[in-house]
């Protein structure tokens, strides 16, 4: 779905206005950079921070940053940062409490971010992620103050993907490699015939920062090489999920063997929860000071892998590894749906990349499928 | 102030139930909170030790009351907070019995253990409408005969209902029944295919206390359950209370027997 309005052409040095535009505005800017060998989100001070030169190779529990001939920015995979880090952050104070000489108790909730965030050069799947947090952590009966301060205000440049990685499903998925919505500026990066970014606006906030840049009218051969390339990365994509609705195979597949056999491989490490943009999963604990008279309710992520997610009094309902791989799956693809009305799984393909025993969420779901159809009468 | 952070609450009175358990009522410090419907529960927090959800047991005027069982750390320290502490109290979170649907028929109640504590509201909103429900049943279970919640009440609800408890071991001077609470069901005077029944206890009593009011001919769309997981945040957001597509502190505790049917087969789900 593009916009009506001619794009804009910006040259490979217009990113630097770019950074300069948003931080004029108030903005800390998050983008890709390269750390510790991979392509993760950071705050950025400038545009010569992202990752020019470098991309990722993945597979199953694989990843590899990759040096480029060319100078291409945006050529990343997702790597092991989302932008679920900034926005629904690892550790988080719900609120603190202190209790006076009277005995009475006065408290206050949480502290107001002093950032507003500009994410730039996320990919669709990331959007998508975003859009899937706003609506269980912000769309419900009780929207997560911490959240919302964090969320509410952000700007988006999503960069739409032309480099897909061999652990990519978005296709699948319904949320890439085209940005279709959930940002200010969509921009697109062409290589051949000279590095050039094609530009829109999603908003009216992006298309004023937009009007702020260097840029020329995109002409028709820019954009047709911006739909091509986008095009060319929705056809590289070789990972799929099964053509059939998800939430009802997993429904239908509580029972499978399979679960005992992927549990013969996973090592509930929690590292697919960890990286998954939307895995929201949070534990609290609540902390004194010395004096034990202030106390703090601090909120941290949690993985439903570990033992005492699922703990009540006696133990915990999940014991087995097969129970505790079979909730995350079933919660991602099928689950979530009835809970919020959407996917769990954007398909970025970061918890096949990083589970260190190579286990691929496209695969388990096939299996499940060819065995649903082996028990049908 | 919104459900994120606990509203203090005094403890104004404090009654123990049993060697392990007491009943508190809270009074607002400040600001109070919506009134509790039967079934919902509160998120109570101990003061720089943590929180706990606890569902409401009763009400004496507007202000709730809470019965704990001290199991756990957090449990352990409301247990033993003594009237006149402060204590935090989130919510009312969940869903509520549906009490009213019962209304016209006969009312079976059957309780585990502590599972008597949120079903104290149901058995009292029924009694203050006597006339509005058939006959009532109220069958309480418990591992000794010491861990029987509300003599007090039980007494008085037995002028106007049938009340059965059981143990799962005898001691002293019980000469009640022994055994589990399902073995109690053949014996209750009521019309079992005309009536509507809520239970609450360990999920393996309330399966099979089930069963037996399905043989009995008790409809499923008229059974009630209250089903319990972990719980971190009461708001939707922690994921912990999952049981399925149920997110248990919204789209629970207490769910129709339909519902949780299919989830309550499934092992470890």
């Amino acid at each position: 779905m593009r916009s009506e309005e001619t794009p804009r052409l910006i040259g490979a040095d217009g990113l630097g206005a770019l950074f300069t535009a948003l931080r004029d505005r108030g903005y800390t800017v998050v983008g890709p950079t390269l750390r510790d060998g991979a392509v993760v989100l950071a705050e950025l001070d400038s545009a010569g921070q992202l990752p020019s030169g470098w991309s990722a190779d993945t597979e199953a529990g694989r990843y590899r940053s990759r040096r480029r001939e060319d100078g291409a920015v945006f050529a990343h995979c997702a790597g092991p940062v989302s932008a679920k880090t900034f926005v629904h952050p690892p550790r988080a104070r719900l609120w603190s409490a202190d209790r006076n000489p009277d005995g009475s108790v006065s408290a206050a909730g949480p502290d107001a971010p002093a950032k507003r965030f500009a994410f730039v050069g996320v990919h669709p799947c990331d959007i998508a992620a975003l859009g899937v947090l706003d609506r269980v952590l912000a769309g419900g009966e009780h929207p997560d103050p911490v959240y919302t301060a964090r969320r509410d205000g952000t700007f988006v440049v999503v960069a739409e993907c032309t480099e897909p990685a061999a652990t990519c499903f978005c296709t699948s998925m319904g949320t890439g490699p085209a940005a279709t919505a959930g940002f200010d500026i969509a921009i697109t990066e062409l290589l051949d015939g000279g590095h050039r970014f094609l530009a829109r606006g999603g908003s009216p906030a992006g298309t004023e920062v937009l009007a702020a840049l260097p840029s020329v009218p995109a002409g028709a051969e820019d954009t047709a090489a911006a739909t091509a390339a986008v095009e060319r990365a929705a056809a590289a994509i070789s990972r799929h999920m099964p053509d059939e609705p998800l939430p009802a195979l997993m429904t239908a597949s509580r029972e499978s063997p399979r679960w005992a056999d992927v549990a013969s491989r996973c090592l509930t490490c929690g590292n697919c929860t960890m990286v998954c943009p939307t895995c929201f999963c949070t534990s609290t604990e609540d902390v004194t000071d010395l004096t034990g008279q202030h106390t703090e309710h601090q909120r941290h992520w949690d993985s439903c892998f570990s033992l005492d997610f699922s703990y009540l009094h006696g133990g915990p309902v999940r014991t087995s590894t097969a129970s505790r791989y079979r909730q995350w799956m079933s919660h991602k693809l099928g689950t979530w749906q009835e809970q919020f009305g959407m996917s769990g799984c954007v398909g970025c393909g970061r918890c096949i990349a990083w589970c260190p025993a190579g286990i691929d969420i496209t695969e388990e779901a096939a299996a499940l499928a060819a065995a649903r159809l082996e028990d049908a009468p | 102030m919104n459900a994120v952070v606990p509203v203090p609450h005094r403890i104004v009175d404090r009654r123990v139930d049993t060697a392990d358990t007491v009943t508190v009522e809270l009074a607002p410090v400040g600001e109070a909170l919506p009134a509790f419907r039967p079934g919902q529960f509160a998120m109570l927090t101990a003061y720089g030790i943590g929180d706990v959800p606890i569902s409401v047991s009763g009400r004496h005027g507007a202000r709730p009351l809470h019965t704990i069982r001290a199991v756990g750390a957090v449990t352990r320290a409301l247990h033993d907070a003594a009237p006149g502490d402060v204590i935090g109290v989130r919510g009312p979170f969940g869903t509520a019995w549906d009490v009213a649907s019962a209304a016209g028929h006969d009312v079976i109640v059957v309780a585990g253990g502590i599972g008597l504590a949120p079903l104290r509201p149901v058995v009292e909103r029924v009694l203050a409408d006597r006339s509005a429900f058939g006959r009532v049943a109220i069958l309480a279970g418990a591992r000794e005969p010491a861990e029987l919640l509300y003599a007090d009440a039980r007494r008085q609800w037995a002028t106007q209902a049938q009340v059965r408890t059981t143990v799962d071991r005898a001691a002293d001077g019980w000469k009640g029944p022994v055994g589990l609470v399902t073995a109690l069901i053949p014996g209750m005077d009521v019309d079992h295919a005309a009536a509507a029944a809520f239970v609450c206890g360990p999920e393996a009593m309330m399966w099979f206390t089930v069963q037996a009011l399905l043989e009995r001919g008790v409809p499923a769309a008229r059974i009630q359950v209250s089903l319990e997981r972990n719980m971190r945040c009461g708001l939707g957001w922690c994921g912990h209370c999952q049981l399925g597509p149920l997110l248990l502190c919204r789209d629970g505790p207490v769910v129709g027997y339909p519902v949780a049917e299919p989830l309550m087969r499934v092992r470890e789900l």
